[in-house]
């Protein structure tokens, strides 16, 4: 066991830290500020274009296709010296290099290989997913947009429907859709994937407006939209296949959440108790942010065992659920901890305290993570029958073509 | 990076676990508890056979000279197991310290014998409720003075290693006239303490001083592996019941209530591994980060341990509040090791103290 580097690693992580060094400052987001969308997308591309130029973008695609054709713990080098940075990544990037691309190198043919894995990469091509609706979030497979063949024999589809919580949908130049293309069959079995060009006619995207006041996702509605055939990944009726490189793609891309606890830490050293002392002295308050610090040290090296995993050639399935289910609580449940240790100036903060500002953002962001990327309890389930191998669950539309559903 | 063991760590781990399974079904520790016993004296026997009680002892010294990482796979095997054996005492805690703060002699005199199983030491400690690590117990004039109470495998061990005024440390012969052992009422019936009352006891100063936090910080990753050892066995016993056990038409384990109790346990219990993972590469390759990762295995140790002991009972309904059942064992156990070496307040401090930074440090 060593959690150093290896002698490799080490050059790798020292030559990223150099390069990282000369050219990520100037790309950095400023801190608290709050940005337009639009601007924040082009910084993102501009950081993308940064990253491909110097030979950094893609570590582990193959040569051919733009990337570098290195291991999984590479990349994971980099990307722990690239967030040592504050960087406009968020999905504009993230979606498409992390989400799009394994899936178009798993399932598309070699023309779209050729044709999106190093735009996107070079940062000319930004993602969104088009995959949860209404009333098909956790239960993805329960998707209603549905997708026919036109009549005019030219082999297009025709897709009508609509999608929801497609952060960035309205900045982003294409999409990654599951839709449904054959009712009569089981609903995991008629469901087929594309990609589609966001400027397509029939497109039309809404804001919605977020708890958090922002308005990052939307509603997407599909009206009479044409795709081409080209543009159809794997064959008709395997879109659920594609739909799992995603998931498992997003899974493991989704990495302890380090932050946290210390500038919590702080938050309470810097709160006065009443007595002369500060919040941090008191015996409860430690109790609670040291088991918290426990936790988030725990998240960290149980990451850095599945990192071993992967160097290994092991897949760590379900397990890597486990990681995003133990920080989405505890940063929860701390961020919610600090802002009561304020009391009413918690919750109503004088002008200018933007410590107070941050932990009220992070507890309001806290929802997302224990929703979206699998909720908390799909996630509870699939930790039980994929790890544990207890019974799946009770499901009353399994054999039953999806036309004669309920609902 | 690698963070795995090594296949010769996980080929001990495993050598210890069949050896464990072998020695001590459940049943046999039902009867050591009929019978009164004080440990599992032939499974201490094999232990000894195995080379696994010399296994973190220096070669010089009669042992086999491995690192923390090894000594964590048997402590992980002996906390499945829930094995009534003084290890913790005699080895990770006794033999340690002799190591750490004897002189050349004392090591000499006593951890070949610890090695071998021929002689049994316990850590001395506690004085009643109050800090965890007290000093009243006094040494002067080579006469020991005072009680440590509560004290494990006192009724076993030949020597203990005390913890005395102004924090050093005595080695003290037990089988003396100016020692007087009493047994205790122990919540855990595998794991009995006994109080020692020192009354002018013969004992040796030893040299080494400032070496509890080391001591103690090293025990601490032990207990870690340990209970990462009682909550897998927990959770494996909890699943293979529910997967079992029918109701409603269905196996219990179909039911989320309990799927997603078990998938939490089975997270901190994941989390605590790691933790304890890297408590153990910290004693052995990287001394300056083991202070908070010692505490950091410790506290995430006793919570995994407490939720699959309490949540094992819980799955298996009335028959868990049986002693035929196996689920007691652990709720017990897990009692105890919640307090030993200090509880969760204690580890707290010590984690938020070890970090950079000296605001976070209590006043
Ligand atoms: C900020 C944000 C960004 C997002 N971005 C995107 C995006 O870009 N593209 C996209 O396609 N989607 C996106 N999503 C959607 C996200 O994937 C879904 O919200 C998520 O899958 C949950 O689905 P749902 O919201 O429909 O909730 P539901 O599936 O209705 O779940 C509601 C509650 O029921 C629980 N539940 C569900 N199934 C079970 C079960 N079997 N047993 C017990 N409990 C269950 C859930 O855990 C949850 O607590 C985003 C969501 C958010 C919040």
């Amino acid at each position: 066991m060593d959690f150093n580097d290896s002698l490799e690693e080490a050059a790798f992580r020292a030559e990223a830290r150099t390069w990282l060094a000369a050219h990520a400052p100037a790309h950095e987001l400023p801190v608290g500020a709050k940005m337009p969308d639009t601007e924040e997308a082009d910084r993102g591309r501009a950081w993308m274009r940064e990253l491909y130029a110097g030979g950094w973008s893609g570590l582990t695609f193959p040569k051919a296709l733009g990337g570098r054709g290195l291991s999984g713990i590479e990349a994971v080098i980099f990307a722990e010296e690239e967030g040592k940075y504050h960087l406009p990544k968020g999905p504009f990037t993230s979606i498409g290099t992390g989400m799009a691309l394994p899936v178009i190198a798993k399932h598309g043919n070699d023309e779209q290989r050729a044709r999106f894995i190093e735009a996107t990469l070079k940062g000319d091509i930004t993602w969104c997913q088009l995959f949860s609706e209404p009333a098909a979030g956790s239960d993805l497979a329960g998707l209603r947009t549905k997708a026919v063949r036109a009549d005019d024999g030219s082999g297009d589809w025709i897709v009508n429907g609509q999608k929801v919580w497609s952060s960035w949908a309205h900045l982003t130049d294409w999409g990654i859709l599951v839709v449904r293309t054959d009712p009569t069959v089981p609903k995991h079995k008629g469901l087929t994937f594309f990609v589609v060009d966001m400027k397509t006619l029939g497109i039309e995207t809404r804001p919605i407006r977020q708890i958090s006041g922002a308005s990052e996702f939307n509603e997407t509605f599909l009206t009479d939209v044409r795709i081409p055939d080209a543009n159809r990944l794997g064959a008709e009726g395997e879109g659920w296949a594609c739909c799992m490189t995603v998931l498992m793609s997003e899974r493991l891309g989704s990495g302890a959440h380090r932050s946290g606890i210390e500038p919590l830490l702080d938050f309470a050293a810097a709160t006065p108790d009443g007595h002369g002392g500060t919040m941090l002295d008191d015996r409860s308050i430690r109790q609670q942010f040291a088991e918290a610090l426990a936790e988030e040290q725990g998240e960290r090296f149980f990451q850095a065992r599945l990192r071993t995993m992967v160097s290994k050639g092991e897949n760590p399935g379900a397990l890597a659920g486990m990681v995003k289910l133990a920080y989405a609580s505890r940063y929860q449940k701390t961020n919610g901890l600090a802002l009561e240790l304020r009391g009413l100036a918690g919750i109503a903060p004088e002008a200018g305290d933007t410590a107070t500002g941050n932990v009220q953002y992070d507890y309001i962001y806290s929802t997302v993570m224990r929703i979206a990327g699998g909720a908390d309890e799909v996630l509870r389930n699939q930790i039980a029958e994929r790890v544990l191998g207890m019974p799946g669950e009770v499901r009353m539309d399994k054999d039953v073509p999806f036309e004669k559903l309920k609902g | 990076m690698n963070f795995d063991l090594s296949d010769e760590q996980k080929m001990l781990g495993e050598q210890a676990r069949a050896l464990l399974a072998d020695m001590t079904p459940f049943d046999r520790l039902r009867t050591l508890i009929d019978s009164g016993a004080e440990w599992d004296e032939p499974l201490w026997r094999a232990l000894a056979d195995m080379g696994f009680l010399g296994a973190a002892i220096p070669e010089e010294h009669g042992g086999l000279g491995l690192g923390a990482l090894d000594l964590g796979v048997i402590m992980e095997a002996l906390g499945s197991a829930n094995a009534a054996v003084p290890f913790m005492s005699s080895i990770v805690l006794g033999a340690e310290a002799i190591r750490l703060a004897g002189s050349e002699a004392q090591r000499a005199a006593w951890l070949p014998k610890l090695a071998s199983g021929e002689a049994i030491a316990t850590f001395a400690y506690a004085e009643g409720p109050g800090p965890v690590f007290a000093t009243g117990v006094a040494l002067e004039g080579g006469k020991l003075n005072g009680s440590k109470s509560p004290v494990a495998d006192a009724g076993i061990a030949d020597i203990a290693v005390v913890l005395v005024g102004g924090g050093g440390f005595a080695l003290v012969e037990l089988d003396q006239p100016g020692v007087k052992r009493t047994k205790l009422d122990s919540f855990d019936q595998l794991r009995p303490h006994y109080r020692i009352d020192f009354d002018g006891a013969a004992a040796e100063a030893m040299p080494g001083v400032g070496k509890l936090d080391r001591l103690i910080d090293q025990a601490a990753v032990q207990a870690a592996f340990e209970a990462v050892g009682g909550a897998e066995a927990c959770l494996h016993m909890a699943r293979d019941y529910a997967m079992e056990r029918q109701i409603f038409g269905r196996p219990l384990g179909g039911f989320q209530a309990i799927k997603h109790k078990l998938a939490d346990v089975a997270v901190a219990t994941e989390l605590a591994r790691s933790n304890a993972y890297y408590g153990g590469w910290a004693a052995e390759s990287s001394p300056d980060d083991l202070p908070a990762a010692a505490a950091a295995a410790r506290l995430s140790g006793i919570k995994c341990l407490e939720m699959a002991a309490r949540e094992n009972l819980q799955v298996h309904g009335g028959i868990g509040y049986t002693f035929e059942a196996n689920c007691h064992f652990y709720y017990r156990r897990e009692r105890m090791l919640a307090v030993h070496l200090g509880n969760r307040g204690f580890w707290a401090d010590r984690l938020l103290n070890a970090q950079p930074g000296s605001q976070v440090k209590a006043a």
